[in-house]
């Protein structure tokens, strides 16, 4: 049993998904899990399926798409040794303000050198307002005031706002 | 007095519609100053407000940061909306701020300074305001829950230079407006 990561990314029209998973389950692979989602007009799918095929048997079973204009890539996938690392926080890092290059770049630096990770990301671009959404654990040890402050400063030099804040989960 | 019983016809003069101000501009991002609710120009912004709110489709609230002026005073009127239970009808607060926020719900929030998303914001749902009437400058109390409450977080946190994108709850809780013909 392999894991097989497959995207597909191109012009949306109706059917790329039930063409695309169509083509998956006829090889008889089994979808783990996805994201597929509209990105300016384009249509972009990221899976991980598994099931016993080589990456180049899942590509020819979607060459359909292929030739329809789509981008279609396949590529086996280690495992996830499911140890997750432990001890962290989760935040959400809300970013707002004009677009311009370098914002992405430059506010993701700071959590990275702060050790934090990103587990989760999007942005929207619509007229001038640019928006960043990001999921972030940091290190149980980080000092969130200063992440924060570090996050404030750089934003204040981008032109944008920025807030880091504890990610609230309900459990029930 | 209560709010309830405050109509925009206390402030004595007409309010002039004005043009609603979208993200990223500056005064959107910053704390407005504290006003003197009965100074002239407070009586006449609040007016413009509450006139710039009807005129707005759909519009439950505007803070005067959306009309370009750094001062902190907002209007709200839920009066009609589907997801209010309780309701105050139209009014104005000055230097408004939140004693008691409880029982927090999710639900998802546009507005008119950001007119292209939507996000899914936790808001309280059982909300205790304080905060001064403009023209008298009385300190009135505003007790209330649902959807009002909703309304009066989202417009006290423009006040302090928010928007509902700072709230939202995660990376795909932002939303492209739906537009329909």
């Amino acid at each position: 049993m392999s894991l097989i990561a497959v995207t597909v990314i191109g012009p949306d029209r109706p059917g790329i998904i039930a063409e695309a998973t169509g083509g998956l389950a006829a090889l008889g692979l089994n979808l783990e899990d996805s994201t597929m989602t509209l990105l300016r007009g384009h249509f972009a799918m990221m899976l991980i399926c598994s099931g016993d095929r080589a990456p180049a048997e899942v590509e020819q079973a979607l060459a359909s798409l292929t030739a329809d204009g789509l981008q279609v890539s396949a590529r086996e996938v280690p495992p996830d040794d499911g140890v997750g690392e432990s001890g962290r926080v989760p935040y959400v890092l809300t970013v707002h303000g004009g677009d311009r290059p370098g914002i992405v770049s430059a506010l993701t630096r700071v959590v990275a050198d702060a050790g934090g990770n990103i587990t989760d990301l999007a942005t929207r671009l619509t007229d001038e307002l640019y928006v960043l959404i990001a999921e972030v654990d940091l290190p149980a040890a980080a000092d969130e005031d200063d992440v924060a402050a570090r996050l404030r400063s750089v934003a204040r030099d981008l032109g944008v706002d920025v807030m880091l804040r504890p990610q609230e989960t309900d459990i029930l | 007095m209560s709010v309830r019983d405050w109509v925009e016809s206390d402030l004595g003069v007409p309010g002039t519609v004005l043009p609603v101000v979208r993200a990223p501009a500056a005064v959107l991002s910053q704390p407005a100053p504290y006003v003197d609710p009965q100074a002239p120009e407070t009586v006449r912004l609040a007016a413009d407000l509450v006139a710039t709110m009807r005129v707005s489709p759909g519009c439950v609230g505007l803070a005067a940061c959306q009309v370009g002026v750094a001062a902190h005073v907002f209007a709200v009127d839920v009066t009609g909306h589907p997801k209010a239970r309780t309701v105050h009808g139209t009014f104005v607060l000055c230097n408004a701020r939140v004693e008691e926020a409880t029982r927090k719900e999710k639900g998802r929030e546009g507005c008119m300074s950001v007119p292209d998303l939507t996000g899914d914001v936790k808001r309280a749902t059982r909300l205790v305001v304080s905060g001064q009437l403009p023209g008298s400058g009385d300190h009135v109390t505003v007790e209330t829950d649902a959807f009002e409450a909703r309304a009066l977080q989202h417009e006290i946190d423009h006040c302090d230079g928010y928007l509902f994108l700072d709230r939202v709850s995660g990376a795909h809780a932002v939303y492209p407006r739906q537009t329909y013909l």
